[in-house]
This record gives structure tokens, sequence and C-alpha cells, in this order.
């Protein structure tokens, strides 16, 4: 068994620091409090102040813990702030795919659409923002049950509703299809969800690599897939690429 | 060999260069951001050579990024920010002064003078504008006043205008050796010298504001600019240029008579096309060139909301009742409606369609109920009823309700505003899927010209629709909010009133 890590354990030692007292601390009182070099406090400091775990008072310029830490159980991204960071990501995937695309959440044993981008063809089409869609019959649905462990957990004491003859319904069948998903990093459905559909989608993370969302694409099975059946490589790769360039601008704007 | 258009934004805080392909898919992003100098209360300035180096920079970083060279690119359009603007000395190129930004109200005094001189109503007339600092004149005539010895020097012919178009293609075609002198119409309709009629430099305007005829530049059409770059990447032909909101109903392909364009970002800014027809507005709003492409002008009204995405940051920044901008949805989604709350944002006064400079900004229809769900909710909400506001304006002026806005900007991505429009105008809200529209408009311009593109047709096809909102609200219900608001902002009337002058 690995060694304790010294930067996690300074870094449990700043919030416990922060979380007591007055909790306003400036960078040398808490170097000087913890015994560290200000260089290295500073790096604790901005690292934790990236995952919002610290808060820099812009005034004063010292530190608290951070709003992030009294939400840990709940959201970690606001659904209409991850449409606004991925908007243009998503517009690009739509013209380079010429398909339509989503972009989904966990919400109540469900994936809630968060975002939708027309398929660019201009025929007739209805803004999907805030439906639901089924986990386990969705490409969208098996990037979040893949990466999530509570989830995945969830889904299979549930019965796996039947909606084409080709949806998954036995957990077993689940189970290997979500350890795929884990493995190439995208998730693929033909015909499962609707007959003569198909969709394709990738994961969304935010810096430390967990999983907040899915974007991805959905359209005639025929278009999305070769004649053996499988998503079509070049397809797969725009939908992985434009799920990497949302997950950078989520590190960026941080 | 593949061939490509590129576009260069001069934006108010950046100057971008994107190149586009020939479906309009955006190729290669480089940008650059520049210096907002406020040396005094109420002055926005710029240093124009600061945006000419990024200018310098960007370009063959956009080339690079692309992977293609200068000579795959069919040609360059230039847009800008409006009303922005710089002196030079024709002979070494240097700025006298820095540029004056159209937020800068150095002005205020002087407008309220020329505001008193006989001829006013004939000013508008011809220019279409209101008197006001936001546009260029009045501040080019304060630098003639109070910089020494300008005025001998502008008269002896040795200093040149420019809005920021003028002053990168003059740089951009050879700057003291031979550089184009020219501007487009639709950046010459935001000064106040330009006839809107003949689409020249008028000369009872030159008058009234004391304006030198020979620092100005050569107005042309939107799309015979007719440089070649010999600066910069050498040999890249500049065949358009264009204001970016213009530029901007333009890349939304907002080509027929009576059709919309709305860009929300800070503010608002709402184009209608009214084709080869210069409506002069009774219901407030500005008369202005859409764009002109070969001999005749698409003509165009004009209604400015001040305060539309600045509104959400002060909620973030002054309020701290959230932490995003995006984040205002989901507060505004913890309720199902404004509580009978409405906020008018008159901030700096109200702009479109009603003009009143001393109005203040109210928050009404406070009860113990409301709490920061409804002040959320109202937040977006006033955008949406000042869009109300200029687009019935639009409508009456042009005597037939348009059929459906095309916005763009970075609001599109709160759907419940996007809703919210569509509910309250009772008309389909459409999004593009380029989301550069006052780019591609230029670039559209500029491909136009070169035969990249073969016509409006041809422009049109690459539009593509990623999102369309359509009207769901009960329509009493929907008038009886609008009578709330307009109730709510006859009160920021009484409140300038009410203010004792000091």
């Amino acid at each position: 068994m690995p060694g304790p890590i010294q930067s996690i354990e300074r870094a449990a030692a700043v919030l416990r620091l922060l979380a007591r007292g007055s909790g306003h601390h400036g960078l040398t009182e808490i170097a000087d409090s913890l015994g560290l070099a200000r260089g290295t406090a500073h790096g604790i400091l901005r690292t934790l102040q990236r995952v919002e775990f610290v808060e820099q008072d812009q005034a004063t310029g010292r530190y608290r813990l951070g709003a992030a830490l009294l939400h840990l159980g709940t959201s970690y991204l606001d659904a209409n702030e991850l449409r606004s960071r991925s908007i243009n990501w998503a517009d690009t995937l739509a013209a380079r795919s010429s398909q339509e695309v989503r972009i989904g959440m966990h919400h109540d044993g469900a994936v809630l659409v968060v975002h939708h981008v027309f398929r660019p063809d201009d025929s007739v089409q209805t803004l999907g923002i805030g439906a639901m869609l089924p986990l386990h019959a969705t490409a969208l649905g098996k990037v979040l049950l893949a990466y999530d462990p509570d989830l995945s957990a969830a889904a299979r004491r549930r019965e796996l509703t039947s909606l084409t003859r080709r949806t998954i319904t036995r957990t077993q069948m689940l189970e290997r299809v979500l350890t795929e998903v884990r493995g190439q990093g995208w998730a693929g459905e033909a015909e499962e969800y609707m007959p003569g559909e198909a969709s394709i989608a990738a994961p969304i993370r935010i810096p430390g690599g967990l999983v907040i969302g899915a974007i991805g694409i959905s359209g005639a099975a025929d278009r999305l897939c070769d004649s053996a059946g499988r998503p079509r490589a070049t397809l797969v790769h725009q939908v992985v690429q434009a799920a990497e360039s949302v997950t950078t601008s989520l590190v960026d704007e941080n | 060999m593949q061939r490509f258009v590129m576009a260069i934004d001069q934006g108010t805080t950046s100057t971008r260069c994107i190149v586009f392909d020939q479906n309009a898919r955006l190729v290669a992003v480089a940008q650059r951001e520049h210096r907002q100098y406020h040396p005094r209360p109420g002055w926005v300035e710029q240093d124009a050579v600061e945006i000419w180096r990024n200018v310098d920079r960007i370009v063959p970083q956009a080339l690079r990024q692309a992977g293609i060279t200068a000579d795959q690119v069919v040609a360059m359009g230039i847009t800008n920010q409006r009303e922005t603007f710089v002196l030079w000395d024709r002979h070494t190129g240097v700025p006298i002064g820095r540029a004056i930004v159209w937020e800068d109200i150095r002005t205020e005094e002087l407008v309220t003078e020329l505001g008193k001189k006989p001829g006013l109503e004939e000013v508008r007339d011809r220019c279409g504008l209101p008197l006001a600092t936001y546009f260029s004149a009045p501040s080019l005539r304060w630098m003639l006043d109070n910089v020494a010895g300008l005025r001998a020097k502008a008269e002896r012919g040795d200093v040149l205008f420019g809005t920021m178009d003028t002053w990168l293609i003059w740089n951009l075609t050879g700057g003291v050796n031979g550089g184009l002198h020219v501007t487009d119409v639709t950046n010459a309709s935001r000064t106040m010298l330009m006839n809107l009629s003949t689409r020249q430099w008028d000369p009872m305007l030159l008058e009234f504001f004391g304006v030198p005829s020979k620092i100005l530049p050569e107005i042309r059409p939107s799309t015979e600019i007719s440089g070649v770059t010999t600066r910069v990447v050498p040999g890249i032909k500049i065949t358009a240029a264009l204001g970016d909101q213009h530029a901007a109903l333009f890349g939304q392909t907002c080509f027929e008579k009576g059709s919309i364009k709305g860009t929300y970002g800070t503010g608002g800014f709402l184009l209608m096309n009214t084709g080869n027809e210069l409506v002069r507005s009774k219901h407030g709003l500005l008369t202005t060139i859409g764009y002109q492409i070969g001999g005749e002008p698409a003509y165009a009204l004009e209604g400015s909301i001040a305060v539309a995405g600045s509104l959400v940051q002060w909620f973030r920044d002054n309020l701290g009742l959230i932490h995003s901008a995006p984040e205002i949805e989901t507060l505004a989604r913890t309720v199902k409606d404004n509580g009978g709350c409405y906020i008018v944002p008159a901030f700096s006064g109200l702009f479109a369609p009603h003009w009143l400079s001393q109005a203040r900004g109210l928050v009404v229809g406070l009860t113990s109920y409301i709490n920061k769900g409804h002040l959320a909710r109202a937040v977006l909400e006033a955008t949406g009823w000042q869009t109300r506001e200029v687009v019935d304006a639009m409508n009456a002026d042009l005597g037939v309700p348009t059929p459906v806005l095309k916005v763009d900007g970075g609001m599109t991505a709160d759907h419940l505003l996007m809703q919210f429009i569509s509910d309250v105008l009772d008309i389909p809200v459409q999004r593009p899927l380029v989301a550069e529209t006052v780019s591609l408009g230029a670039a559209y311009a500029a491909g136009l010209a070169a035969g990249y593109w073969p016509d409006l047709e041809g422009l049109r096809r690459n539009w593509h629709l990623a999102a369309r909102w359509n009207p769901a609200m009960d329509a009493r219900h929907r008038e009886n909010e609008y009578a709330n608001w307009k109730r709510a902002v006859e009160l920021t009337f009484a409140w300038a009133r009410s203010t004792p002058s000091t």
C-alpha cells in the first residue's frame, strides 16, 4: 500500500484551520500556523480555490471556506451554467456531424436534457430542453450510469423497462456494456430507445475527473452506424472531441 | 486549393480574427484584448496603436491555426465597434491622443449646448439620429475644441479622422505609404455627419458640428472597399466593412424588409431591415443604414436596450444573490412567476423607445411574499419587456408586424429568457447555428464582394436553425403583464421629474 500523500494532508490541515475561529486568514498566517513555506501554502490555497473549497476575499486578500464545501453532496455544476459554457461546442458538434446534439445531466433517476441543438437541416424540430430520457436506453444515460457507481447500483435494483426489441433489459448485460463504456470513453446505442434511431455520447468532466454530464448526438441509425451496426468512427471521434472541449472550457474558467 | 474568407472583428474590449469556410463554418479564431483607459469620470478611451498591433498579431495567428496561407484567403471583411474614432497625423500615422469610445460621456455639457442651437430638427432629419454623447460628432467637436493647435492642423489637411474600420483599413493598405482613407456607409451613418439620403458627408451637418471636411474619409458601399493589404500579411483583398450591429443583421441573413435581429449581450441591440425605404421613426427608434451591397442601400431601424445582460451582472456582483450569470435562470425557476414584482433597469436613463436620460431604475410591487426567485424572474423579464417595447415601435413604424425574431449573443444560452421573449412578442424566436453572427456578417459581405458566395440566396442557405422557441403565453395574461410593465416604466418618469436638479 502506498504511504499517505503529504499535499492532501496539508490541504486538510488548511481546511481545518479555516473552519475554526474567525474563519478568515491571510496567506502568511496560514503558512506560519501550519509551519509551511509561503510558496507551498500558496500553491495549496490556489488549488483549493480552483476546486472552490476555499474563497479569497477580493478586498482583504484573506481566505475563507468556499461555498462549494457546504454543498458537497448536492449539485457540482449548475445545469444552466453548463449550457452556457458548452453552447459553442455543442453548435460546432451539430455543424460537423450534421446531427442534433443534446447535453444531459442526471436528475431523479433519468437523464435531464439541459441543452439541445437542432439537426442543421432546417426541418421542423421541437426544442427538447427540460425533457427526461431513460438512463439505460440512451447513449447519454449510459455515460452517466457508467461513471456513477450509486446510479448504476440503483439501476440494477430497478426493472429495466423495455422500450424497443433492442432495449437492454438484463442487468448483467447492462453491467457489461457499462464496463465497455468506461474502457472506450464513450457510449453508443442503436434502436434501443426508438426504432430506427441511434445515439452516441461522451462524458463531460470537471477538474479532477468527476463526470457531471454527457454530450451526444442522435439521429437515424443508418446515418450514425456502419453496415455492421457499429457507431461510425468519425462521428465517435467528433463526439469525444466535443466532450473534451467542454471539459477543457470548464477547467479554464475555474 | 481550398479557399477561405477572413473577418476582423474590432470590438469594444477585444479584436478577433476569424476564418470561415464556404459552408460558413468557423475554421480558426485568434483574439487579443486591449486596454480601456478611464482618465476621468465618464471618459473612456482606447489606444489605437495597441489595437493596430493586436491586428498585426492575430491575423498571422489565425492563418497558422487554420493551417492555411494568405493566397487561400479570398477576401477580408472588417467589422467594428461603432461610433468609436481616432484622429491621426496624415504624414506620420501617429494618433493624436487616444481613440474616444462610444461609452464616453465627456460631451454631456457640449451636447446640451449644441441642443440649444437652431437647426436641431434638421440635424435629426438628415442623419437619422438624436443628438447624444454616444455618436462620434460631438466627441470629434470636443477634440477640435480642446486639443491645442488641432483645428488649424485639421483645416490644413494634416489630420485624418476615422472610425475603427477606417483606421485599420488605412494601416493595412499601407498607412503613410498610400493607405486608403475610406469608410463604409454603416459606420458613417453613426457619426451624425452623414446624410442618410445622399449617403455623403452633409455640409449642413459639418457646419452644425464645426467639422472640417478635409479630415473625413471617402464613404463607400459596404462591399466596395476595394483595398489590398500591404502590411501584416500582404496581398489579401479587403472587400467589405460594416459596423458590428449591421454585420450581425447581415450575418443573420435578415435580408427581407421587416426582418429583425436581436443581439443580447451587456446591452440589447435590435435592428430591423426596412428595405430601400428610409423610415423616419415616429416611435423613438434610430434610422440607420442596414448595409449597402452595390448601388442601393438597405435601410434599418435600430432600437437599443442599454441594460440587458448587465442587469444580471449587477444582480450577481452588487447584490451577490448568484455566483455566476447563468445561475439567474436556476434561481428564477425556483418560483413560477414574478409574484407581482417588476424591475426597470434605467441605470443611466432609458434608451429606445423612451430616450429619457434622467430616468432611474426601480423595483416595484414589493410585498413580504417576494423572494430572490421573484427578483431573478423580474431581472430576466426586464429584457423581455424592453424587447417588446422596441419591437412594438418597429412594427408601428413599418406598419407590418414582423413574423419572427432572430437572436444571437451570450444571453441566448438563457432558455427561460428566450422562451419569455417569444411569449411576450407572441412570435417565434430563432437562434442560428453559428453564434458568431458579427464576424460571419463581415465575412459574408467580403465573400459576396469577391464572388466567393454567388448571391444573398447562397448566404441564406448557410443559415441553419439551432433552436426555436414558440410563444406559449395566454394572450390575456400577456397583455396584463405588459400593462404592469408599462406602469412600472411610467413610474421611472415620475421619479425623474421629482428628483431635484443639482
